[in-house]
């Protein structure tokens, strides 16, 4: 490990703050979130609960719910990413799924308003649009399945990371000729990359929590994985430890936490990253308990970011992915200067 | 026995509730139970098409884009195409929400119970039958096909001033500085045609292509069309100097609120014709 992401993971400056206490801290900011998201209506808060009752159970339940469950799939995806390439700068959208994402939906527009014009047939049309969240999540894990093909596995995981930005570069590169054919995909594939919670009905919920029940377990399971690797290839291997298998399982879990995320909620980029970024710099922990506050962190940075899209300029409202773009972005710029005033 | 009541019930009943049943763009039918009262419009060309049929006053909350005729800026705005605030949607308790086929809010609107028409006019016939849906839902049948015979006559009015000296001379009409062209087969293209203009871009290059450069260089249209700020900065593209139309004056640049009416298929479509109209008229009395 390099000097600089050594220090960029630097733990530490709150030796009071335990990984327990972290943790009741995270959930009881996920309850005011939550309580938050209930309360932030259309036309700024409101708190009468009695009234809005069908507009909580049909809106902002399931949208709060959503949000957060996204977050968690994210910063777990992020964490799992961050600790496979021991790199603090991985991110889960690396090893090709927002681009594998992007193609997928441009695929089933184009492919709908394609058909739909040759065969006159109009439920074609409507087909593709139902299909492009199904295209979306196919998409995301299609990229990383492209990714491992190229490298051959994950073994190398340098080669896994190029791989991924090159599969990353041709999916642009194939979605973008699409586009040129159909254009009117174009506005679909932005609309639909574009971050936001908006839209996350009690279906998005289920899918969300149904990839979150499947994967924090399992990514806990294997977390002792990611502390070995830690001491580098060999050191794990001579634990034991089948690295490629188990490579590849975590890869796995990665895709599939992303893939729901982005296939409900769009690219809501800087959460996986920043999530066990916030974590680290706080306490110092094994990677079992770093899955699950980060996990934890990213529900609390992606609720309150859509509480906050929902109520900065109510009534309008703001696409949640620009503002963790801009948290992301303010946050490690602060994070780089303070260690660049502190080296 | 209970049955068969029932089913005299329903015999007797439906045909004098006035349920309407309309299909969609996407090939969806969709049945109101009563003309639609409260409708909310996320596509600027359906909120002028329902104004035209006289029901401006039954929209109870816009798109950001829709923004004539006047009184439709004062209502609610709910957003984009890809940002629809659902909550403040619900809140405005439509009966009828009417957007492009290609909305993201689609999906999660009818999940919430709301009866949604997807309409995306594409080509003047498109324009024709959206208009025609409309009216059906607003409890208007027969106001389409009247309206669309206005636009239809407008149009006409509209062609037969065309100076005779330009029918019959070719056209390159920019809708985005990459370029991108409106092509035959798009609803421009068709009044272009109306218009007895010969477009450049052929229909078999599809609505709305892009294109390279050069390629209007090849075609040397006889006049160019754009919003005014791309028709001045057109000179100024790497060998564009030297299209004979720009030289010779021979554009016409629109106004950004003008130019609007030429790129929305709704009511306004005779109007935009009539500007067309106008502008070639204006380069027929300029000739030398």
């Amino acid at each position: 490990m390099n000097r600089g992401s050594l220090s960029l993971a630097r733990p530490a400056d709150h030796p009071a703050l335990t990984p327990g206490r972290l943790g009741a801290l995270l959930a009881l900011l996920a309850g005011l979130v939550g309580v938050l998201g209930l309360a932030a209506g259309s036309e700024g808060w409101s708190w009468a609960w009695a009234e809005d009752r069908a507009l909580i159970q049909a809106i902002r339940a399931p949208r709060t719910l959503g949000a957060l469950a996204a977050g968690a799939l994210l910063g777990l995806a992020g964490a799992l990413a961050q600790g496979l390439f021991r790199n603090p700068l991985a991110d889960p959208f690396l090893l090709g799924s927002a681009a594998g994402a992007g193609l997928g939906v441009v695929l089933v527009l184009a492919a709908g308003s394609v058909l739909a014009a040759h065969l006159a047939w109009q439920p074609l049309g409507w087909l593709s649009q139902s299909g492009v969240v199904l295209a979306a999540f196919v998409g995301a894990l299609g990229g990383v399945a492209l990714t491992l093909l190229l490298a051959g596995g994950a073994a190398r995981p340098l080669k896994l990371l190029l791989c991924g930005v090159v599969v990353g570069v041709l999916m642009g590169a194939v979605s973008d000729l699409l586009l040129m054919a159909s254009p009117e995909a174009l506005r679909g594939r932005q609309m639909f990359l574009l971050g936001t919670t908006g839209f996350l009905g009690w279906t998005a919920l289920a899918w969300l929590a149904g990839a979150l029940v499947l994967a924090l377990p399992l990514a806990l399971r294997f977390a002792r994985v990611l502390d070995a690797l830690v001491l580098g290839d060999a050191s794990a291997a001579s634990l034991g430890l089948s690295l490629p298998r188990l490579r590849l399982l975590l890869v796995a879990l990665m895709a599939l936490a992303t893939g729901t995320a982005v296939s409900q909620a769009g690219l809501v980029g800087f959460v996986g990253l920043v999530a066990p970024h916030l974590v680290r710099r706080l306490v110092t922990v094994t990677h079992g308990p770093l899955l699950l506050l980060s996990a934890a962190a990213g529900a609390v940075l992606l609720g309150a970011a859509d509480v906050a899209a929902r109520s900065v300029i109510a009534p309008q409202e703001l696409p949640v992915g620009v503002l963790t773009a801009l948290f992301g972005g303010v946050y490690l710029l602060v994070l780089l200067r303070r260690q660049g005033s502190g080296a | 026995m209970r049955w068969c009541r029932a089913v005299w019930l329903a015999w007797a009943v439906l045909p004098a509730s006035a349920a309407i049943t309309v299909t969609d763009d996407r090939g969806q039918a969709l049945t109101l139970p009563q003309p639609a009262q409260r409708i909310v419009s996320l596509l600027p060309s359906l909120t002028e098409g329902l104004c035209a049929l006289q029901a401006c006053d039954r929209l109870v909350g816009v798109d950001r884009f829709s923004n004539w005729p006047a009184q439709v800026r004062q209502l609610p705005q709910l957003g984009g195409l890809e940002d629809t605030t659902i909550e403040r949607l619900v809140r405005l308790q439509p009966d009828l929400v009417v957007a492009a086929v290609s909305a993201r809010a689609l999906g999660r609107l009818q999940a919430l119970g709301i009866p949604v028409l997807a309409l995306e006019p594409k080509s003047l016939a498109d324009t024709r039958r959206v208009l025609d849906v409309l009216a059906q839902a607003i409890g208007k049948p027969g106001e389409g096909e009247r309206l669309w015979a206005q636009i239809d006559q407008g149009v006409n009015a509209a062609a037969a001033r065309v100076p005779p000296a330009l029918r019959g001379q070719t056209v390159y009409f920019e809708v985005a500085s990459a370029p991108y062209a409106a092509g035959a087969s798009s609803f421009v293209g068709e009044l272009l045609t109306r218009l007895q203009l010969v477009n450049v871009v052929p229909a078999a290059m599809g609505p709305f292509p892009k294109l390279n450069p050069e390629f209007v260089l090849r075609a040397q249209p006889a006049i160019v069309m754009a919003t005014a700020r791309a028709v001045a900065e057109m000179p100024g593209r790497p060998g564009w100097s030297a299209l004979k139309a720009l030289q010779a004056g021979r554009s016409c640049g629109f106004a950004e609120a003008r130019y609007e009416m030429l790129v929305r298929p709704g009511p306004r479509l005779a109007e935009a014709a009539g500007l067309i109209a106008d502008c070639l008229v204006t380069l027929d009395g300029r000739k030398p």
